[in-house]
């Protein structure tokens, strides 16, 4: 491959999880192998169950793997103690849920200063919040804000450290379509003029149109990999 | 058991370390409330049954001699029931094995019975024989601080002649309940007791054959004291009488029921402060659970349960809680009842100290702690008994925060995220944190009351004695003595100054007010002896004039520059007018001051002193004491310094206890409110923290978050909470204000410190204990659930 090519930015290989869920022993990954490589944008797509949020929380250093290799660049994220983990999520990672999850006493604003004041090398929290549309939305409280709007900071605030890699937990799952595309598009723009290695996790298989390549996840394997020859925008896609 | 107390066992068990942190502020109070009310029942009835058994008199009086055949016209006013009249002196004491001056009171007995008045309850051997002369009986703590057993035998000086006495019981008194020497602050038993002789031998000794210097009286039932008293004195006032006094007056009982009053008060103040600790508690911990139920509630209503059984659910959980620390409290208030009446006994007499829980007391403590339960949860548990269940399912609506005033007064720029995130969760439950301040603030000042009594007396035992009476020993004379005798004392060996004084018993009367007390005059410009006023800088004594102890300037309502008049209790008893030249400052007894010459002018007598003060070389004491031993004219010699160091040694032993206590009562409240709030601050914002830990906050980042508020608070508690103990010790302070003695509100620096450092290390605990949760916060799991 030649050396201008993308390199994979996670090697998986192998790669298990089994959980203790009451009584039962729940196998969430049945050794997966994929590689994902840097600049991508990526949808995992599956129903409920099927391993993809297990997976999602291993790459972001947020669970540990029963068997198997994880590689971020040359680490194996496996090995990583509490410490190491937490320096790997400040520094390289950026996380979108759900429910947003926003400091709710702190303003637009701070939610993402929280984040820029620890992180090395962060944009202001005004330049990442106009990422997103929100520069006249800086002073508000969560509770003041929409749903999409709430999203929306929720981004900006995962993007305003430059992270290597933005893990997106099913972002619109709370939204309406029309928000969610709004939410869509801001995180293709991230994709696309940051570079920032992208996976979103989704049940909702429109979404994944939008990806560089589409992920199919059941029973804790992955099931086939597509890639989309043409990307749609996010305001092309419908649901 | 029902399905939904299996509910409500659960969820106690969930909140177990927060049920017990309240049950315990609950125990302290239901204990403090018991220990100090029982304890005061029990001293008042065994006080009541003591003085009734053994006859306790109820007017007094001393006088110079009076013959016998006095008592049947005394018997004869209106309103008196039985007369017991006696000989009373103060004698010196040479105890075999013990080199230190001893003195104690003798009291007759008659010759043959038991006293009419004032009776013996003996505790060894038996009374004194008639017609033995050589036979004494020996107040039960003077007998056992000097290991005298029927047969013992020592010398006392009785009127200049020594006598050996061999002791023949011991005893205790209703009139001795507390055993202290005239003009001394605290008991001790070594050197000075009481003792009993009887009635024939003392009197030859005193020349009072057929006649009696002291008068004790018991009056009928509904009979004016007054009346009796103006009457007696009336006829007592011939023979030199000092006039009589009711018991309200008598020292020992006036000791007893200042204490009394004391616990009443304790008794009031420290399971208040509990009782509402317990009730905050309640309200934070029981309105967090039924916030955190809302869906629960909804649930069980949706089910068809009724508004009535919602209500009952939470009251019983509160009533868990609340019988714990009732049937602790309980167990504790017995305990330390029980340690606080053993400490009685030590500077109390009785006979017996029957120590018990009233019912009723344990009632009172029940109903009080359910009170303070049910004002403390009843709103939030209301609130969930009327929620509606379609209200109910929806969540609660989020939390509206706004920017805080520290924020927008500019100092914003330099808050961190965390900072702000603290200020402002501290604004938004503004109420909350106003009652965690103030309880963390109760905890401190706690500590402050137990430990100021400490420090207090360790001040007035240095002004009093290391700046006023700072005399090595005091020598009394059997009676006021020529001016020369002073120059006996100065050859004495290793005496090394002498301050003569005269005292004198008088009534101070301006207005209608009157107080009962005495005169003592010095030579100006004494080193010894010195007056201070309240800065404590030397007040000369004046030429012409009394000065008099500022308290009792109170009592008479008198200022400097008004003339009072002086009643003189002896001799050929002047009554004179004198004006008052100013006031001193002192915090044990009161008295009125003049110039010596001064005084011996007022009395329209020569130079004449009743005792002196004396400053000695050291090591010359042992020499010195066996030399005053053989002077018959001294009646009595007082040290100082062995005193103050074995009271001192007292006071530590049992101001270890109160210490103790106060430290670990203190403890209870800090903690219940710390970590209380640490729970439910973790309860309440685990969400947040947990998205933290995800955006690349450590752990220690995030204790930050949650146990900076608490920190915060617990900072701004102290200085409050030492503020708000310095104002309790102040009241405690005054309601102690008596004429004889003034507590003064001293606290060491080391004690404000010490308190502090209890309140901090209450808070690191309770922190580190709700940090042990705050590392296992599943990160993961509270991603997935919505708010």
């Amino acid at each position: 491959m030649p050396s201008s090519a993308p390199s994979p930015i996670f090697e998986i290989r192998g790669l298990s999880k089994t959980y203790q869920m009451g009584e039962v022993l729940v196998e969430a990954l049945r050794g997966v192998d994929l590689d994902l490589w840097e600049g991508e944008l990526v949808v995992l797509l599956g129903p409920s169950g099927s391993g993809k949020s297990t997976l999602l929380n291993i790459l972001g250093g947020l669970d540990c793997p029963t068997s198997g290799q994880v590689h971020y660049r040359d680490h194996d994220l496996a090995l990583f103690d509490d410490t190491a983990m937490t320096r790997y999520r400040r520094e390289h990672v950026g996380f979108v849920f759900q429910f947003y999850n926003l400091i709710p006493s702190l303003t637009a604003r701070e939610n993402v200063a929280l984040v820029t004041e620890i992180a090395s090398d962060p944009m202001t929290p005004e330049a990442s919040l106009a990422m997103v549309g929100l520069s006249a939305r800086l002073d508000h409280f969560p509770t003041q804000l929409s749903g999409g709007e709430q999203q929306r900071v929720a981004i900006a605030r995962a993007v305003s450290k430059r992270p290597q890699v933005l893990l997106c937990d099913e972002p619109t799952g709370a939204l309406d379509a029309s928000t969610g595309v709004l939410v869509l598009d801001v995180i293709a723009r991230v994709n696309r003029e940051l570079g920032t290695t992208t996976i979103v996790i989704t049940h909702n298989a429109a979404i994944a149109a939008m990806a560089d390549r589409v992920v199919h996840f059941g029973d804790g394997r992955v099931v086939s990999v597509d890639t989309n020859a043409v990307k749609k925008t996010a305001a092309e896609l419908s649901w | 058991m029902k399905a939904i107390d299996h509910k409500l066992w659960r969820d106690l068990w969930r909140m177990k370390g927060q049920a017990l942190a309240i049950a315990l502020v609950v125990m302290c109070g239901i204990g403090n409330y018991i220990m100090f009310l029982s304890t005061l029942e029990s001293l008042s009835s065994t006080q009541a049954a003591y003085y009734r058994d053994y006859r306790f008199a109820e007017v007094f009086a001393s006088l110079k001699r009076a013959p016998e055949s006095l008592r049947r016209r005394i018997a004869d006013i209106p309103g008196v029931d039985r007369v017991q009249t006696r000989v009373a002196v103060q004698v010196r004491v040479d105890m075999p094995d013990f080199p230190e001056p001893v003195s104690a009171a003798v009291v007759s007995l008659p010759e043959r019975g038991v006293p009419v008045l004032n009776g013996l309850h003996l505790r060894a051997g038996r009374l004194p024989a008639a017609g033995r002369a050589d036979e004494v009986v020996a107040s039960h703590s003077f007998a056992t601080a000097h290991r005298l057993r029927p047969g013992s035998r020592f010398d006392v000086i009785l009127n200049g002649r020594r006598q050996t006495l061999t002791l023949v019981g011991t005893a205790l008194s209703p009139e001795f309940i507390q055993q202290m020497r005239p003009g001394s602050v605290f008991p001790d038993s070594k050197r000075y007791g009481i003792l009993w002789m009887g009635r024939r031998s003392l009197g030859q000794a005193y020349n009072l054959h057929d006649a009696f210097n002291d008068l004790a009286l018991s009056l009928d039932r509904g009979a004016s004291v007054d009346d009796v008293i103006a009457r007696v004195d009336a006829l007592i006032r011939p023979y030199g009488g000092l006039g009589a006094y009711g018991r309200e007056h008598q020292i020992s009982h006036r000791f007893l029921s200042q204490e009394l009053a004391q616990l009443a008060t304790l008794g009031r103040l420290f399971p208040a402060m509990f009782m509402a600790v317990a009730a905050f508690l309640l309200n934070v911990v029981i309105g967090r659970q039924v916030a955190m139920q809302r869906e629960q509630i909804a649930t069980l209503k949706a089910f068809g349960y009724g508004n009535l059984q919602v209500l009952v659910h939470y009251l019983k959980s509160v009533a868990v809680i609340n019988g714990i620390g009732i049937v602790g409290g309980i167990v504790l208030g017995n305990w330390l009842g029980r340690e606080l009446a053993a400490i009685f006994t030590e500077f109390y007499h009785f006979p017996y100290l029957s120590f018990g829980v009233s019912p009723g007391v344990a009632l009172e403590a029940i109903l009080a702690s359910l009170l303070a339960a049910g004002l403390g949860t009843f709103f939030a548990v209301w609130r969930a008994a009327n929620l509606r269940p379609a209200v109910a399912m929806r969540p609660e609506t989020p939390p509206a925060y706004r920017e805080t005033w520290i924020e927008r007064i500019g100092t914003k720029r330099w808050l961190s995220q965390p900072a702000r995130m603290i200020l402002r969760h501290i604004q938004r439950r503004a109420l909350k944190s106003v009652l965690t301040v103030l309880g963390i603030a109760l905890a401190c000042g706690l500590i402050l009351t137990g430990l100021f009594q400490r420090d207090t007396v360790g001040y007035m035992v240095y002004v009093q004695f290391g700046l006023m009476q700072r005399e090595d020993l005091s020598v009394t004379f059997t009676d006021p003595t020529a001016y020369r005798a002073r120059f006996d004392l100065v050859g004495l060996p290793g005496v090394r100054h002498v301050e003569p004084y005269r005292a004198v018993p008088v009534r101070f009367r301006h207005g209608h007010l009157e107080y009962r007390g005495g005169i003592r005059g010095f030579e100006p410009g004494g080193d010894i002896q010195r007056l201070l006023d309240a800065d404590l800088r030397p007040v000369a004594l004046p030429g012409d004039g009394i000065l008099l102890t500022d308290f009792l300037g109170g009592m008479l309502d008198v200022r400097v520059g008004e003339r009072i008049v002086v009643e003189v209790l002896e001799g050929n008893r002047p009554t004179r007018e004198v004006v008052v030249a100013g006031l001193v400052n002192e915090f044990v007894g009161v008295s009125g001051y003049m110039e010596l010459a001064a005084l011996n002018r007022f009395l329209r007598e020569g130079p004449t002193i009743s005792g002196a003060y004396l400053g000695i070389a050291d090591g010359s004491l042992p020499e010195l004491l066996s030399r005053l031993r053989e002077t018959p004219r001294v009646a009595g010699v007082a040290e100082r310094r062995q005193e103050i160091r074995n009271f001192n040694r007292t006071m530590d032993e049992s101001m270890l206890f109160f210490t103790y206590v106060a430290t670990v009562f203190s403890v209870v409240i800090a903690f219940g409110v710390i970590y209380n709030n640490a729970q439910i601050s973790l309860a309440e914002s685990g969400r947040e923290l947990a998205s933290l830990r995800v955006l690349g906050f450590t752990r220690g980042e995030i204790a930050y978050i949650l146990l900076g508020e608490l920190g915060l608070l617990t900072l701004l508690a102290i200085p409050l909470g030492l503020g708000l103990g310095e104002w309790m010790c102040y009241d405690i302070a005054r309601t102690m204000q008596s004429d004889l003695y003034r507590v003064p509100v001293v606290l060491e620096p080391q004690t404000y410190a010490f308190a502090a450092a209890v309140v901090l290390v209450s808070a690191v605990l309770s922190g580190l204990a709700v940090r042990r949760r705050l590392d296992r916060l599943d990160l993961v799991a509270v991603l997935k659930a919505a708010e």
